[in-house]
């Protein structure tokens, strides 16, 4: 499985690109391994505002429905809606075409407290049965 | 502690996620959900479904035992035939849908749903009457079931009898390469052609492997439990625990045509039932096609009005058809093709409409 090593990554199987103050938010190589056939999205609308934990969106595969939880707080500035057309891709290239949203944060220290790869691959060994 | 089928090795090793089922340790899926159900609608799949149960019934009371076990028919059963059935408790609930075999003149194979096989022994050795004996033969047999368009052919190319005669429903001995005599069966949950095998556990393996390698060339791939229910659903056929229980009235699950309420022999359930076929039944299981976005899921409400008028049974986003389609109960007035409902996909109403089913034309 791939957890590339410049980007962060939660619990809940989520990564985290930060470019400056704009957070970009996927689910992991994990969770749509997990997942199985991705089916359908439902991504959150540019300009929402949101808490770090907050469900922000679903994923749901032939069988199995996963809310997207945001790892970071801020403002929705932007949102890959092509994707819901496509939402196989995120099988495909979770960590590039499948990325989901972005955050304007407006907690930094949020994201030290995510995992980095090393960590996450760890804890997915651990989650698995 | 789950259970493994004679299989549990083979599928590990061709890569299967296995999940807990029914007590049992089950492939959902090898290659994916998708590739697995569209296989099976254009080629062939292979499923292990040797979780199910098998129940014996013999001695010269078999027929009158089944008569009062079943609703449907059983006299009408000629040997070498199968016959769709349920066992019904004396409300007219269900206890399990079945599939009833007549192997010879006094002799059935009642093939019952993994989840109920202990509930469904009980209730047989209590309710059974008359000199018939009845054995659970679940251990001795595991059951593989081919299905598609290819499927006949591949099964073909392994047995040693033609079975180009054999008829939908009915089932026959033959010879299988690598497995010796199986009880070959064409039924099948999927909707499309194929059969169902009865093999012995020690033979199964055997049979699996010869059963891929002979379909190879035809695009047979194995195929789990995922790719079962979209192709089931897809066909609006009730799984128990979902579209059917306890409580279900065959009527208004629309199993009327299961239910013989003029065959001369009582049966358990018969005067509930009777009474739902005379006053109309009030509510009626749907099939229905999401127009708003949102895919319905098992016991999601379906409103109306703000009002609450009934529950999602099954669904799925249709493989073949790439929409969201769903199973549920609703009042009758609803039951219309056409007819328009919402439902509640986590707090936000999405409107969906009755379709005619199966929801893809075979």
């Amino acid at each position: 499985m791939n957890f590339p090593d410049d980007l962060k990554y939660t619990k809940e199987h989520e990564w985290v690109r930060m470019d400056a103050n704009i957070a970009t938010i996927g689910i992991t190589d994990y969770a749509q391994h997990s997942l199985g056939d991705i089916v359908y999205l439902e991504l959150p609308g540019e300009g929402e505002v949101f808490s770090k934990g907050d469900t922000v969106g679903v994923v749901e595969s032939v069988k199995a429905v996963s809310d997207i939880y945001t790892p970071m707080s801020g403002e929705v500035s932007d949102v890959n809606d092509p994707l819901k057309e496509t939402p196989e891709t995120l099988n495909e290239d979770c960590y590039n075409e499948g990325w989901l949203y972005r955050l304007q944060v407006n907690a930094i220290e949020e994201y030290d407290e995510l995992m980095d790869h090393t960590a996450y691959a760890a804890f997915v060994k651990e989650e698995q049965p | 502690m789950t259970q493994k089928t004679p299989l549990y090795d083979a599928h590990v090793k061709l890569g299967a996620r296995m999940v807990p089922f029914a007590g049992w340790d089950m492939p959902v899926q090898y290659a994916g959900v998708m590739a697995e159900h569209d296989a099976v609608r254009t080629n062939a799949g292979i499923f292990d479904v040797s979780h199910m149960g098998e129940f014996e019934f013999s001695g010269p009371d078999a027929l009158a035992c089944l008569q009062w076990l079943t609703p449907n028919d059983v006299a009408k059963l000629a040997v070498g035939h199968g016959q769709y059935s349920l066992l019904c408790n004396e409300k007219g609930g269900v206890v399990d849908d079945i599939i009833i075999y007549r192997l010879e003149d006094t002799r059935y194979l009642m093939v019952v749903n993994a989840a109920n096989i202990e509930k469904d022994w009980k209730w047989v050795q209590t309710h059974q009457k008359g000199n018939a004996k009845v054995t659970n033969r679940s251990a001795e047999f595991a059951l593989l079931a081919v299905q598609g368009p290819k499927a006949m052919g591949i099964v073909q190319k392994i047995a040693s009898t033609d079975l180009s005669n054999l008829s939908r429903f009915a089932c026959t001995w033959s010879k299988l390469n690598g497995a010796g005599e199986c009880l070959i069966a064409r039924t099948g949950y999927t909707g499309e052609d194929g059969c169902e095998i009865f093999v012995a556990p020690d033979k199964a393996t055997g049979l699996w492997n010869a059963l891929l390698d002979a379909g190879k060339p035809d695009g047979l791939v194995p195929a789990g439990l995922g790719a079962r229910d979209t192709l089931r659903v897809e066909m609006k056929y009730p799984l128990y625990g979902h579209e059917l229980t306890d409580s279900t009235n065959p009527i208004a699950a629309g199993l009327s045509w299961v239910v013989k309420l003029g065959k001369p022999d009582d049966f358990i359930g018969r005067a509930p039932i009777q009474k739902v076929k005379d006053a109309g039944r009030e509510i009626a299981l749907v099939g229905f096609e999401m127009i708003d976005k949102g895919i319905p899921r098992d016991a999601y409400a379906i409103v109306s009005n703000k009002k609450i008028i009934g529950a999602v049974t099954s669904g799925t986003m249709s493989p073949t058809l790439k929409r969201a389609i769903g199973i549920g109960y609703v009042p009758v007035a609803f039951a219309e093709v056409g007819s328009k409902f919402s439902i509640d996909i986590r707090g936000s109403e999405r409107v969906a409409h009755v379709v005619s089913t199966p929801f893809i034309k075979k």
